[in-house]
């Protein structure tokens, strides 16, 4: 369950950034990131974890922030790549200079005091996180944003640095993505490099396909779907991974534009339903 | 006619390779006075405007705006000097509709200054926008996504959009391109609605007949050089310009 809501919130980051026109193959380099954070402040100076998350929610935004405005200038599959690599790059770092805890990673960290807390943290922010960012992008902010996705020159023209926009974007990505890790966390008690693999970038891209990208509740819904199909489907063994590629591969057929917007285009249909007489 | 130019061009060059899309341009433009650039295709004429609006740096020359140089300057701080430009492809903010096209440039720090408002104020200012370009206001126009709207619509959107940065120098690419002969007749006076007001106008156009209607000079482009410049009548008498067009014998 917390894994769930926190692959919704990762899943809710990447589709903000989608929503500015950058696409990102690498959610894994916030979740790390913040995930890092808040095991090295727990790990060192023994701070709780109402301190080290928020640490690593704002902390894990700037440092993924600033290493992506200099590639902010790149646009689609160029801006991908460079995001795709920089996870894989933090693991061989990690392994090679054997800083925070090497391959070894971090263990017996401090937890939440029970799973009801664990629980209550991780819907409320994922809640906050679906309609903080609904909201945002129905404000003229948010405008300008999708703005950029859909003509960036215009947006120029406009008058308004797309570059400023961008990175307060990638902030607020990376913000919410820090924080989903520094949750893990705290919840497995541990860190080390798994966190920057690669899973966690392409399931919240899963997810938001499934669920229907652009909408924010639409990837939000595909974890809730994703995840939990990943868990049941465990008792296959090695077969997992085959049957949660044809059921993604059905699916993307059968309803590319997403569980949610089909929904809604069912839902008017409805709603407007007519009798035509012969 | 002499300074003070709102718009200087100086010698302005630029090359693509081997190819000079634009070899030593220079042009001036007083305020309140409108100017056409015509040329045949890859004659380079959006290519200075790409210069002059700062998206291309030109190799050699410069621009002035207002007795400031702008070469050199990112071009959204270019727009927010009021010089402000169409697209000669109407790419609009497809997914938005088209009254929420024109918040964006109402949100920009030029208009933010020169007018305030506030968050839902943009909306109503945007909707009376599109109404001075033709966007009826008692219509469900202004609120469909720009994706479904008509090419017409489209240019007269991309057209509104560089009105609501409140320029000082508009310019133009090709508006008309694609327009049928009842939008064109529509937009124009819209145009010369501008010029009454006191607007610079720079225009690209390929319908001469309704540009030679709206501008009172205009500058000729063949292969990146500046081959004529003056009043149109006299200008399409000049034997070279005649030749790009028509091609010599």
């Amino acid at each position: 369950m917390v894994s769930t809501a926190m692959f919704g919130i990762m899943a809710m980051s990447w589709d903000l950034l989608v929503s500015t026109g950058l696409v990102s193959l690498g959610q894994a380099l916030f979740f790390g990131m913040g995930a890092y954070i808040a095991g090295y402040l727990n790990h060192s100076f023994g701070w709780p974890f109402w301190v080290t998350i928020p640490i690593a929610t704002v902390g894990g935004g700037l440092l993924c922030t600033l290493l992506l405005i200099p590639v902010l200038r790149l646009r689609g599959i160029y801006f991908a790549m460079v995001t795709l690599v920089l996870p894989l790059v933090f693991v061989r770092i990690i392994e090679a200079t054997k800083i925070f805890g090497g391959t070894e990673g971090f263990s017996g960290l401090a937890s939440f005091h029970n799973i009801e807390e664990e629980l209550a943290i991780c819907l409320l922010a994922l809640l906050a996180v679906l309609f903080g960012f609904r909201r945002l992008m129905s404000t003229d902010f948010g405008l300008v944003l999708q703005g950029i996705r859909d003509n960036d020159r215009a947006v120029i023209s406009s008058g308004i640095d797309i570059y400023w926009f961008k990175a307060q974007a990638l902030f607020l990505a990376g913000s919410v993505g820090a924080f989903a890790g520094a949750v893990m966390t705290h919840a497995y008690m541990f860190v080390g490099m798994p966190v920057f693999a690669l899973d966690y970038s392409i399931l919240p891209i899963a997810a938001a396909v499934v669920g229907g990208m652009g909408t924010l509740a639409g990837p939000a819904l595909g974890a809730f779907i994703l995840v939990p199909l990943s868990e049941a489907l465990r008792a296959l063994g090695p077969l997992r991974v085959v049957f949660y590629g044809i059921f993604l591969v059905v699916f993307t057929v059968a309803i590319p534009e997403g569980i949610l917007p089909y929904l809604q285009r069912k839902y008017h249909q409805f709603e407007r339903w007519v009798d035509v007489e012969a | 006619m002499d300074g003070p130019y709102l718009l200087e061009v100086e010698q302005v060059t630029k090359s693509f390779g081997g190819l000079r899309a634009i070899d030593h341009v220079s042009f001036n433009l007083a305020k309140g006075k409108s100017l056409g650039i015509i040329g045949p295709n890859g004659s380079g004429k959006t290519t200075l405007v790409n210069i002059i609006t700062g998206f291309i740096r030109p190799e050699r020359g410069f621009v002035r705006f207002n007795d400031r140089r702008i070469t050199g300057i990112l071009p959204h701080k270019i727009a927010q000097l009021g010089l402000s430009r169409t697209f000669q492809m109407a790419r609009p903010f497809y997914r938005l509709p088209a009254y929420k096209n024109l918040v964006i440039p109402l949100f920009s720090p030029r208009v933010k200054k020169l007018v305030g408002g506030k968050y839902g104020d943009r909306d109503a200012t945007a909707i009376d926008l599109l109404e001075e370009v033709g966007f009826e206001r008692d219509s469900s126009v202004p609120f469909k996504p720009a994706s479904v709207l008509p090419h017409g619509y489209l240019k007269r959107l991309e057209l509104a959009r560089c009105l609501a940065l409140r320029p000082e120098l508009i310019i133009l690419d090709e508006l008309f391109s694609g327009l049928s002969m009842s939008e064109v007749s529509s937009t124009v006076p819209i145009i010369e609605k501008l010029q009454v007001e006191g607007k610079t106008l720079i225009m690209i156009e390929h319908r001469l007949r309704e540009l030679f209607r709206i501008v009172d000079r205009v500058i000729v482009l063949n292969y990146g050089r500046k081959i004529a410049e003056g009043n149109p009548k006299e200008v399409m008498e000049k034997r070279e310009v005649k030749e790009a067009y028509l091609g010599t014998e």
